[in-house]
């Protein structure tokens, strides 16, 4: 506690000690992110360096004005929010099978959680295989990655099949916290197993469930490495993250480029905002409040 | 012997700091980098040449990935950082113009351009030079073929029209009837659009390559796909198939016909030898009865980098590394087309490789891939516009199309 408050002396060390650190993450994370910044308020195409100047907000009208964005932007909302629905409803039901075995739990554990130790883009391909025409062994005569809506149903499948254990694992731990008496008292109380998980389980398991969609529906906006391998964005299966891809590394227009990665930054940012928002509203810490009333 | 000094640090996010050291050991003296793709056979000519340099210096190849929007990615992000070591750059046929306008390669002139000039073909002639400077200089060339099954159509045909009805006839005789098309939405698609639109005449840039030149013959080229597209002779997955699913198609016997590069012949040959007695090439059709079918050229070109230390080194050893017997080695073992005139006409080589009339004849017709810096910019709004194939309204996609080169030209907008 007196250490915490010290002297001159000891605060200036400690200041000191800080400091390389402090200088560490200022090069690798401030730096990048402010020339970001700075980039998207310029005209700066690689090919042409010469041309580079100051366009405030141009950029931001040219993406924001264009339908290639929007359509982005829908085809990622849209995997986000299906993809972490059926995760929280799939990682559920794992987390509770999880929770609930008896025997070789260790085990049980341990190979639902080997999707999610498969490096994605493998994943990616060995779909991307099945699914390919004749030689594939999902796909018959079948083409499903040629068109819109089946290569967004495989991308959102991708996505499932591969976090659903990330956000079991979350949900068990909210689950272990569910105190084991309560449960008991409720089924004396005559409530059936379905009544105990909704009544109790799931409102005492809030704080976990918020969390584990806030780190998923993080995660599934920045989708890039599963559609770029599945689809490479064709047929109207573009993320936010594939464009800015597309502009910043295959088009080396670093404005452009930079304005999407700020606006990504901005949507992400949008979404944990209003995630926390109402993780912060509904969760005074559950358990003592269920005590209380 | 000794280690080159140990230079580039990466910093991943911030969390793991990883060195990353290139300490292999290498000979005494001057060391030209190479920076390219890795092709079968191609390090006995680096051999062959190293040895030819008789110590004043040593070329090391440092390999690039297979495709090639990997490969200029590397190139580029070196070469903006000004990298010292990039004295040869293997560049694809298509960035020339962007390289050179970026200041990135250096051009060529007295008698050194003389050197690389002579002999060429005009194909591959046309992709080594910008602005009436020569930029680069070929290594190999390219242009696709027209593959077919001997046992399913006895007599190729010789325009698309013909094609696309025996790929009819074929699929109501319940035959084997696909004609294989890269038809993915990725530069694959750009350089058979490219063919069908300068068959017809046309061409997707005016000649200075400032403007878009979309016309009627545009509607024509996007017709045609669309008929392609819409017919019996397009499989359900032509909107995935790059150059390695048309030939799956092939090998399996899905399809009748093919369109891709020499490349195929020789995998044949590996994958499904016992198809190799029916399968067969000729000329790429033409969309015009009577007039030959304008092919795109492929290819690979040599370039010295901007920031090289040893400019006059770097082009001694590109003109051998493509020199006529390494053209011819390459051709024989690895099966890509020289861009000699005179090797067409080497005994050897022909009884080696049957395509080499076939492909001679065609690059005397042949034509580049739009050239203009934004190259990339234009591929990339091209093949997304053309797709998905089933979906083009000749008038509607010709007038979006006008709109969306004019834009990529000015480095404008979104790329999709």
């Amino acid at each position: 506690m007196s250490a915490a408050r010290g002297t001159g002396a000891e605060r200036r060390l400690a200041l000191l000690l800080c400091a390389p650190a402090a200088a560490f993450m200022l090069v690798v994370a401030a730096f990048p992110i402010v020339y970001a910044l700075w980039l998207s308020l310029h005209r700066a195409d690689m090919r042409a360096p010469d041309q580079t100047a100051f366009i405030g907000f141009g950029n931001y009208l040219t993406v924001l004005s264009s339908p290639i964005w929007w359509d982005a932007f829908g085809v990622t909302l849209f995997v986000t929010v299906v993809s972490t629905l059926l995760e929280l409803i799939l990682g559920m039901a794992l987390a509770l099978v999880m929770h609930r075995t008896i025997v070789a739990r260790g085990l049980v554990r341990t190979v639902a959680l080997i999707p999610y130790g498969l490096v994605t883009v493998v994943a990616a391909f060995s779909l991307r295989y099945a699914w390919t025409q004749h030689t594939g062994w999902l796909a018959g005569a079948s083409a499903p990655l040629t068109q819109t809506w089946s290569s967004i149903a495989i991308i959102v499948l991708a996505e499932v099949w591969k976090t659903t254990p990330f956000m079991a694992l979350l949900l068990l731990a909210g689950l272990v916290l569910v105190p084991q008496d309560v449960l008991n008292a409720a089924s004396m109380d005559g409530a059936t197993s379905w009544q105990r998980f909704r009544r109790i389980t799931l409102p005492l398991m809030k704080p976990a469930i918020l969390v584990a969609v806030l780190f998923r529906a993080i995660d599934a906006f920045r989708i890039f490495d599963n559609i770029y391998v599945l689809t490479n964005g064709a047929h109207g299966t573009a993320s936010v993250s594939i464009v800015a891809y597309n502009n910043l590394i295959r088009g080396l227009n670093l404005g452009i480029g930079s304005t999407l990665s700020v606006l990504i930054v901005i949507a992400i940012a949008l979404i944990a905002f209003l995630l926390s928002r109402l993780l912060r509203s509904d969760a005074p810490d559950a358990p003592r409040a269920w005590r209380q009333r | 012997m000794k280690r080159r000094p140990c230079v580039s640090v990466l910093v991943l996010l911030g969390s793991w700091l990883a060195t990353i050291t290139a300490c292999a050991p290498v000979p005494d003296g001057i060391v030209l980098g190479l920076y390219k793709y890795q092709e079968n056979y191609f390090d006995e000519v680096l051999a062959r040449c190293n040895a030819e340099a008789a110590g004043r210096y040593t070329i090391e190849q440092h390999i690039l990935p297979r495709d090639a929007d990997g490969q200029r990615e590397q190139l580029v992000r070196r070469l903006a950082a000004r990298d010292q070591t990039m004295d040869i750059v293997g560049l694809d046929v298509t960035w020339i113009a962007e390289f050179a306008e970026a200041g990135w390669i250096l051009p060529w002139t007295g008698a050194d351009s003389m050197a690389a000039v002579e002999d060429m073909l005009p194909g591959p002639l046309a992709t080594m030079t910008w602005q009436d400077t020569v930029f680069a200089v070929a290594a190999n060339t390219n242009v696709q073929l027209l593959w077919y099954r001997t046992d399913l159509v006895p007599e190729p045909p010789q325009t698309w029209d013909e094609m696309l009805v025996m790929a009819d006839s074929l699929a109501a005789a319940g035959k084997p009837h696909v004609i294989a098309f890269t038809g993915a939405q990725y530069e694959g698609l750009v350089v058979g659009f490219n063919t069908l639109l300068e068959s017809y005449g046309g061409s997707l840039l005016s000649e200075d390559g400032t403007e878009s030149a979309v016309d009627e013959r545009t509607v024509q080229a996007l017709a045609l796909l669309q008929r392609f597209a819409t017919s019996a002779g397009a499989s359900p997955a032509v909107g995935n198939a790059h150059e390695a699913e048309a030939q799956a198609q092939m090998e399996n016997g899905y399809a009748a016909f093919q369109l891709n590069w020499p490349y195929v012949w020789a995998a044949m040959q590996v994958n499904n030898p016992a198809m190799m007695d029916v399968f067969a090439f000729t000329h790429y059709p033409a969309v015009v009865p009577g007039r030959p079918a304008r092919v795109t050229t492929g290819g690979l070109d040599y370039a010295v980098g901007a920031y090289s230390r040893y400019p006059e080194l770097a082009r001694e050893a590109i003109l051998c590394l493509r020199s006529r017997e390494n053209q011819k080695f390459m051709t024989l073992n690895a099966g890509t087309p020289p861009t000699f005139r005179s090797l067409y006409d080497d005994p050897e080589l022909q009884a080696a490789y049957p395509m080499l009339d076939v492909i001679q004849d065609q690059l005397e017709h042949a034509v580049p891939r739009p050239r203009t810096p934004f190259y990339q910019n234009v591929s990339t709004v091209v093949s997304h516009v053309l797709s998905p194939l089933r979906q083009i309204e000749p008038e509607a996609t010709a007038r979006e199309l006008d709109e969306r080169i004019q834009d990529a030209l000015e480095s404008r907008g979104l790329l999709p």
